[in-house]
């Protein structure tokens, strides 16, 4: 789970340094992010677009919103996002062995497992009708188990928050 | 809270479900997709809107079903904001002005 976690943190982090680097946002610190969608299938479904763009002609003025929505808002959602990575890598001990979390963090828990879920399950084409098992020869077997057993401990997890 | 995306949570208005929706100018749709847990979708609305746990349940459930759901509306800004935190808790969530 630390290494999912860990794989994750690394690749928003070097989204977070595709940022514009200007000397207003180093004066104000207001940081402005890129304001085009990520190429990569995961990161975009991480950082998705404020308006939707999937018609075969969007609206320009959307595109045009959308670009601005992300250049002011990506570096918040990117760095909640991190925030939750590095408080399971600072809770979850690097040998396993039992944990307890306080509200707080198994919040932060239940996010991040849910990005690392997001990301693994974009990269296996996760479909809603996918079978619990696909074929042994499929490519894709030996990482969905490790995608149902996130799932189980989101799950639980939720249940315990929402207890 | 550790960040400053979720310390909002806290200034979010929880009675944003009463509000008449009708003459608010934007919407936050939140979508359906494959990897999201019901759950999780449900106790995400809790927590960043407020809303009860039937309430919740019912948005979550219109997603699930109805392919997706208004779960908040009002200004331009308060929308964007709603965007966002969606988008840092792992929902796929997007605004628009009713035609």
């Amino acid at each position: 789970m630390r290494g999912l976690v860990s794989q994750l943190q690394d690749m928003l982090e070097a989204r977070a340094e595709e940022a514009p680097q200007d000397e207003l946002a180093e004066l104000t610190g207001i940081k402005a992010g890129p304001s085009s969608s990520p190429n990569d299938p995961v990161l975009s479904r991480l950082l998705p677009d404020f308006h939707r763009l999937d018609d075969d002609q969007p609206d320009q003025s959307e595109v045009d919103s959308s670009a601005a929505l992300r250049s002011l808002h990506e570096p918040e959602v990117l760095e909640a996002k991190t925030g939750v990575a590095a408080m399971v890598l600072d809770t979850c001990p690097p040998g396993g062995g039992e944990v307890r979390l306080s509200l707080e963090q198994a919040d932060a828990w239940a996010s991040a497992l849910n990005d690392v879920r997001l990301a693994l399950g974009t990269a296996l084409d996760v479909t809603e009708d996918m079978p619990e098992e696909l074929p042994e020869d499929d490519p894709r077997t030996p990482h969905l188990g490790v995608y149902h057993w996130l799932t189980w401990v989101q799950e639980s997890m939720i249940q315990a928050l929402s207890g | 809270m550790t960040t400053p995306v979720e310390s909002e949570q806290t200034q979010a208005s929880p009675a944003g479900a009463e509000t008449a929706e009708e003459d608010k100018p934007w919407q936050t749709i939140v979508w359906n997709d494959p990897v999201n847990l019901m759950s999780y979708v449900t106790y995400v609305f809790q927590k960043l809107f407020g809303y009860s746990r039937d309430q919740a349940t019912k948005l979550m459930l219109d997603v699930h079903h109805k392919g997706r759901a208004i779960v908040s509306s009002g200004s331009k800004e308060k929308v964007e904001g709603d965007v966002a935190r969606l988008h840092a808790a792992g929902l796929w969530a997007t605004m628009q002005r009713p035609a």
